[in-house]
């Protein structure tokens, strides 16, 4: 139950994010999510989005250094004390997050948190069995 | 106070200077010839006998040796005497694979200090001064070679050698130095270290420095003078032909005096090697006369340069070489330390990448140059998280500090976006604006 997330190595100068979400915009690529890591020089833009694979294709062919890395994505109650329950979960397996971000859904009363680990295996059992559902790629994609 | 150090030879007439030269040459050819393979094989191999060398108008028809020819010998490949004579190694800086080892036997190094002594006495130098060397002593010929030159002419040494700035300017003050060696850069950010530690050219007794072992403006020169309070002679050398003292500056600063009874130089068509006029720019070529264990012969300097024997106030009749306007290949001197784009791409290939694109800057800020290098992010390289990154960029930085010498930043930068010419990539961008 992993989902492709599309991270693009980006320059600290003006226009750059502009010209990446234009060339998802013309290939038709819906973003489900995102966050943006920066350091003085540089920054990587992580995405979740519909259609992955098209567009890392499409990165690529504009010259983006592009990855793709499989990440988990949780649904978790939207209320105060959500996301410290599932932080208490991992930290009781003893598992570190590299790095998180989460986005809440349009209807239901559920945020969704996407997770990258070091052993995502570990994480999803520990996830699980603490009764958090994980979202399938279709189900992120789709969303 | 004298004038010269050495008069006859600084002032003797071109046809003396030409029968000295000749028979200097011929005796030369003739050592290498019997004790150097390397000179034997190209000389056998151009069809050059050393009975062919009768004088200097005979020297178009020698080899030239290039910088390549060294790092092929070394290191001892091109030593003219056994090593029971050679009393002092020094090397060029540069990578450990790349650097280049000379030797000096004892007379070899009165033939040194003589040069440099002479560059002392034409900045005024006398027994009377306080000798301030801030060049780095050690392999780098800088230190111990001005050292030597002053201790030969009789003034007072102090052997600071480089770095701890504020150090240097309370010797400086407290000794009363009134000579000073170092890079011309240095001595400008001696001077703003002065400025900062509230202490004034009025309370320092420096009245003459010798500035080289890199490119400077004459700009930088009038800045050094002024702030200061001295005045700027530039001074060449090169550790292949002998280290600083090749030639230097007079009082008329228009040009660097070449001591022509130890080196005769030719300026050449870098492309084609073709000898040229005097007065035509060219590459400058070294011959050295007179050194016993690494007696080089038609060096190719790669500093473009122009001879010049316009008659000269100061009375010497040596040519004057005005200051080099470049180089025929993509050597870069910072801070005084060689530096090759191609060192840089081997680091970059040592990371496991095959085609690094990267391109070095330089750039000259509060008087201190600077190097950046951008490297074009590749996929391998490439992770989703900082950490990765930046221990990789940590990597290359310390990679490219030890190979280079000098610290850089490196800065990251995304693919396909350095300069490229004709689809040829820019190496350098060197924003000192060096050569006017």
């Amino acid at each position: 139950m992993l989902i492709k997330q599309i991270s693009i190595f980006v320059e600290n100068k003006p226009g750059r994010l502009s010209g990446i979400t234009k060339l998802l915009k013309d290939n038709s690529i819906d973003i489900r999510a995102l966050s943006v890591a920066d350091t003085q020089d540089f920054g990587i833009l992580r995405l979740i989005v519909n259609k992955p694979d098209l567009a890392c294709e499409a990165l690529k062919a504009a010259d983006c250094t592009v990855s793709i890395t499989n990440v988990i994505a949780i649904g978790i109650d939207d209320k105060p004390g959500g996301l410290a329950d599932a932080m208490e979960c991992l930290y009781a397996a003893n598992i570190s997050v590299e790095y998180m971000y989460a986005f809440i859904s349009k209807s239901e009363n559920q945020a969704y948190v996407i997770l990258r680990v070091e052993n995502n295996d570990k994480a999803s059992q520990a996830l699980s069995e603490n009764g958090y559902k994980l979202l399938s790629p279709e189900e992120v994609y789709d969303m | 106070m004298a004038k010269y150090w050495n008069k006859p030879m600084e002032t003797a007439k071109l046809h003396e200077m030409r029968a000295l030269q000749s028979w200097r040459l011929s005796q030369t050819v003739r050592r290498v010839y019997e004790n150097v393979p390397f000179y034997r094989d190209k000389m056998d191999a151009a069809g050059v006998k050393p009975d062919d060398i009768r004088g200097t108008e005979d020297l178009y028809r020698l080899p030239f040796v290039s910088k390549q020819d060294l790092r092929d010998t070394y290191p001892y490949g091109m030593f003219a005497v056994p090593m029971e004579d050679v009393v002092r190694l020094h090397a060029s800086s540069g990578t450990t694979g790349k650097q280049i080892v000379v030797g000096y036997t004892r007379s070899d190094l009165d033939v040194w200090s003589e040069c440099c002594a002479r560059a002392l006495t034409a900045a005024g130098g006398s027994k009377s001064d306080f000798m301030h060397v801030s060049y780095g002593y050690g392999l780098f010929t800088g230190g111990l070679g001005m050292h030597d030159g002053a201790e030969k002419v009789g003034m007072t040494v102090i052997p600071v050698s480089v770095g701890n700035t504020n150090r240097q300017i309370s010797i400086i003050k407290d000794f009363g130095s009134t000579v000073i060696c170092c890079t011309p850069s240095y001595a400008l950010f001696l001077a703003e270290t002065m400025q900062e530690m509230g202490i004034t050219k009025d309370d320092i007794k420096l009245r003459a420095g010798l500035f080289g072992a890199e490119p400077w403006t004459e700009e930088m020169r009038r800045e050094i003078e002024d702030k200061l309070g001295l005045k700027a002679y530039d001074i060449y050398g090169l550790t292949e032909i002998i280290g600083p003292g090749v030639s230097f500056e007079c009082d008329e600063q228009t040009g660097m005096h070449i001591n022509e009874d130890h080196f005769i130089v030719e300026t050449i068509n870098p492309d084609t090697g073709e000898v040229l006029p005097e007065g035509e720019q060219g590459e400058i070529v070294f011959t050295c006369i007179t050194k016993e264990a690494f007696p080089i012969i038609r060096y190719r300097t790669r500093d473009i340069g122009i001879l010049s024997r316009k008659e000269c106030s100061c009375g010497r009749t040596l040519v004057k070489m005005l200051k080099p306007r470049g180089r025929s290949d993509d050597m870069l001197i910072i801070r005084g330390v060689n530096v090759f784009p191609s060192q840089v791409e081997s680091v970059l290939l040592s990371f496991g990448d095959n085609a690094p694109y990267y391109q070095l800057i330089v750039e000259r800020v509060n008087n201190l140059d600077t190097l950046e290098i951008k490297v074009e992010m590749t996929s391998s390289m490439f992770s989703d998280a900082v950490r990765n990154i930046e221990e990789h960029e940590a990597a290359i930085r310390n990679a490219v500090e030890s190979a280079l010498g000098i610290a850089a930043k490196i800065t990251l930068v995304e693919p396909k976006t350095l300069t490229r010419f004709e689809g040829k990539a820019v190496r350098v961008i060197d924003n000192r604006k060096l050569h006017d």
